[in-house]
């Protein structure tokens, strides 16, 4: 059998060699993806199209045909938009108040993190049944190494992945692109060029001249500050990154500098991680109205607390470590960290190691947003819970108020610090 | 205010004292030090509002008064002035503190002194006088078990308190952070049998215990319900008190375990040492099996492989397993002067006590790990 170069996404079927007039002569379908290696590659980047908005959109049909954008209401900021909200120039990150005005009739979701959040394990579940091998990057985009993989599903992974993205868009009723290529750096790049609903193919032999003329921006770990350092020296390309020697690089910026050189002539040997337990939970909120008050800002820290202890018990994760951020309302970025005498995942113990950090920054600065972060997570089983005087009285409370929740929901029952008559 | 002291006179006084100011304070003037000249004497004063310290010195005082100024400041520029400097103080105006040695001079902002926050000076009913060395002992063998955990912030410190040991009255130092608990005994001194029971804050622990440093003899405490002073000489710290209950901890001391290992102190901890070289940097586990007379120590780590060392021990009980913290093992028998320590044990999940052999006065539990 010859080796397939093309495949219609809609069908499913493979082509030798891609079909007249590029439209599958079974569905009439012209989504046909083409490519000298469509059999060989094997690692890919999966990334849901606007995450949180098709969610909504999935959910409510009447807003299929609008601009639709999650996130906060007067001073929050754009956490997802759908693609028609993107022509009128939203993006995610973009202040709230900034995209009303581009786009004044875009409909505004407030975030349901709940049901992201099952949507996005439904996805991972799907990832998983295909390959054993899932790095999950966050809640809706991971890297498949699907290596091997041809021998269990008796095909080439090309297809295994269309397959995967139709039954996500069948069974979970939402999209999602795919990137694929040989290593990770390049499947993610790839997932991002024809989005939405895209598949996009990255070879050994196309990758250097893919490369040549793309931004410096687009390689990971190139944030604002490296690019502005690299622009500034004269590097706007990727494919100035290759006049240069590895070492040159290396000394200039640092060991960041050998990943340039390798990721500029297209090479990444990081493998596909699975396993690995997330790094870090965080939960923040900005304000409606800055604050400066110290009693309000604990107010808003309670349940940021409450919140990631929470994410942390449905995870079986117990945090090794908390970091309190502020931002004053002149954006400045504020963090304190503290390593935690023993590892928790109730909120309480999170309350009460940033309530501290909290007070030391509180005086004359008005603050215009507050978060925790958690890390140094480990598994809550591997903690050392085995404690000389058992239990304290705060964790009892707020396992039975956990238990209360669970049977009756969550607004049943509060802890009195939130309570304002 | 103008005063002509020695450079090693106020250097080795505002290192005492500086440590009470916190780095970063929102109240600016905790950041200073409180300085009154007065006859021959300069005392330094410094707190955190919670825990004091004066220390006086002689100088030599050509015009009494007081100001304060930033003390890490001062500390560091008499720190960095040359040894057997004379140094001059001078108060010119209220807002500014001259001080000159030699050719060098600095000027530095003041705070009025009214400004300077005075602790409400409480009656302290109980008192009692002792050694040194016996206060030494009491901190240096417990503080490490002190618990750094917010939320049970009653074991934030040593709870010092009157006991008694087979009979005998004790003073005795009591500290825990869950995982491992410190008791500690000395002869009970006399006027602290009336003594409550109290939990000295670790910042104050830290501090009194730097502070011996530089006494023989002995110290001078007086307590109350919410304060306690220490007095040594020439320098007298007064702390708050943690305003809580210390847990009932005899509870936590079992009575009943039956297996008992005798080992050679120095062995073990070299052993539990190696060891945990492989145990995960997260959990610091290792197992510790005994047989008849036979301990073998492991650690496995998915990542940086498995290790084992076995020592020949007195153990006459049936065979066990139990893990353990190696770091929390090794703490302890860094407390153990003897030449051999004892190892109580009842299973794998009960807690086991530790002890030097040698000294009764001491003693140490510590809760078992799964591995």
């Amino acid at each position: 059998m010859p080796e397939s170069r093309a495949l219609c996404r809609d069908c499913g079927t493979d082509f030798p060699t891609p079909p007249v007039e590029r439209r599958c002569p079974f569905c009439d379908s012209p989504r046909i993806i083409e490519h000298a290696e469509l059999e060989e590659l094997s690692v890919a980047h999966l990334d849901c199209d606007a995450f949180y908005a098709t969610v909504e959109k999935r959910d409510d049909p009447a807003l299929a045909d609008q601009p639709v954008v999650v996130g906060g209401e007067k001073r929050g900021v754009v956490m997802a938009c759908c693609y028609i909200a993107r022509r009128y120039g939203i993006r995610s990150a973009m202040p709230m108040r900034q995209a009303l005005e581009r786009c004044p009739h875009a409909v505004v979701v407030k975030p349901s993190m709940t049901k992201y959040r099952d949507a996005g394990h439904a996805v991972r579940a799907l990832m998983q049944e295909t390959t054993p091998k899932v790095e999950p990057i966050s809640i809706d985009e991971a890297f498949l190494d699907m290596a091997g993989m041809r021998g269990v599903h008796g095909t080439f992974p090309a297809r295994i992945l269309d397959n995967l993205v139709r039954r996500i868009e069948k069974e979970i009723g939402i999209t999602a692109s795919i990137g694929l290529s040989y290593n990770k750096f390049l499947a993610k790049i790839a997932s991002d060029l024809h989005k939405p609903r895209g598949f996009s193919i990255v070879g050994r032999a196309d990758a250097v001249p893919f490369l040549t003329d793309k931004p410096v921006s687009l390689l990971w770990g190139v944030g604002p500050a490296l690019e502005r350092r690299l622009n500034r020296d004269g590097i706007m390309r990727v494919g100035q990154l290759r006049e240069i020697s590895e070492r040159a690089l290396v000394a200039r910026y640092g060991t960041i500098g050998s990943r340039l050189a390798r990721f500029a002539i297209g090479q990444d040997s990081r493998a596909v991680h699975t396993g690995e337990i997330q790094r870090s939970i965080s939960s923040e909120t900005t304000f409606r109205d800055d604050l400066r008050d110290g009693a309000a800002l604990l107010d808003k820290l309670w349940p940021l607390c409450e919140n990631v202890g929470r994410q942390l018990k449905a995870k079986r994760l117990a945090a090794g470590s908390l970091t309190l951020k502020l931002k004053t309302s002149n954006f400045k970025l504020i963090t304190r960290s503290r390593k935690l005498a023993r590892p928790t995942q109730f909120g309480t113990d999170l309350f009460a190691v940033a309530k501290p950090l909290l007070s030391q920054e509180v005086g004359h600065r008005k603050f215009r947003l507050i978060g925790i972060a958690v890390k140094d997570l480990l598994e809550f089983e591997d903690a050392d819970h085995a404690d000389l005087f058992g239990p304290t009285t705060e964790h009892v409370v707020e396992n039975a108020v956990d238990q209360v929740r669970a049977r009756f929901g969550n607004d049943v029952i509060k802890k009195g610090r939130t309570f304002r008559p | 205010m103008k005063i002509t002291i020695e450079r090693a006179t106020l250097l080795s006084a505002l290192g005492h004292v500086q440590n009470v100011v916190e780095r970063r304070n929102t109240i600016p003037i905790l950041s200073n030090v409180l300085l009154v000249a007065n006859g021959s004497d300069l005392s330094l004063t410094a707190t955190d509002l919670d825990l004091t310290i004066i220390e006086t010195v002689g100088a030599d005082v050509s015009q009494g008064g007081a100001t304060t100024t930033a003390a890490h400041t001062l500390h560091d520029i008499v720190r960095k002035l040359p040894d057997g400097a004379q140094i001059e103080l001078t108060l010119s105006d209220q807002s500014r503190l001259a001080v000159v040695a030699g050719r060098s001079s600095f000027a530095l902002p003041c705070l009025p002194k009214e400004d300077f926050p005075v602790l409400a000076e409480d009656t302290l009913p109980h008192s009692f006088s002792i050694a040194a060395d016996e206060l030494k002992r009491l901190i240096d063998k417990s503080r490490f078990a002190i618990s750094t955990e917010e939320t049970r912030y009653y074991l934030n410190g040593i709870y010092l308190h009157a006991a008694e040991a087979a009979g005998v009255p004790m003073l005795r130092a009591v500290a825990t952070d869950g995982h491992r608990l410190a008791q500690v005994d000395c002869p009970l001194p006399d006027g602290a049998a009336s003594m409550p029971g109290v939990i000295v804050p670790r910042k104050a622990v830290i501090e009194v215990r730097r502070l011996l440093d530089q006494v023989d003899g002995s110290v001078q405490v007086s307590l109350s319900e919410t304060k306690i002073r220490f007095a040594f000489g020439k320098s007298v710290l007064t702390t708050k008190l943690i305003d809580g209950t210390f847990p009932d901890y005899q509870r936590v001391i079992p009575s009943g375990n039956d297996k008992i290992l005798e080992v050679d102190r120095r062995q073990f901890a070299e052993a539990v040492d190696r060891v945990s070289t492989i145990s995960t940097e997260k959990s610091r586990s290792i197992k510790l099996t005994l047989e008849k007379d036979k301990l073998h120590l492991s650690a496995n780590s998915p990542d940086s492989g498995s290790a084992d060392e076995e020592l020949v021990v007195n153990y006459p009980g049936e065979d066990i397993e139990v893990g353990f913290n190696s770091r929390y093992l090794l703490d302890i028998a860094s407390q153990i002067n003897g030449d051999s320590a004892r190892l109580d044990l009842a299973d794998a999940v009960s807690p086991t006590i530790l002890r030097d052999v040698a000294d009764e006065r001491a003693l140490y539990v510590l809760m078992p790990m799964r591995v």
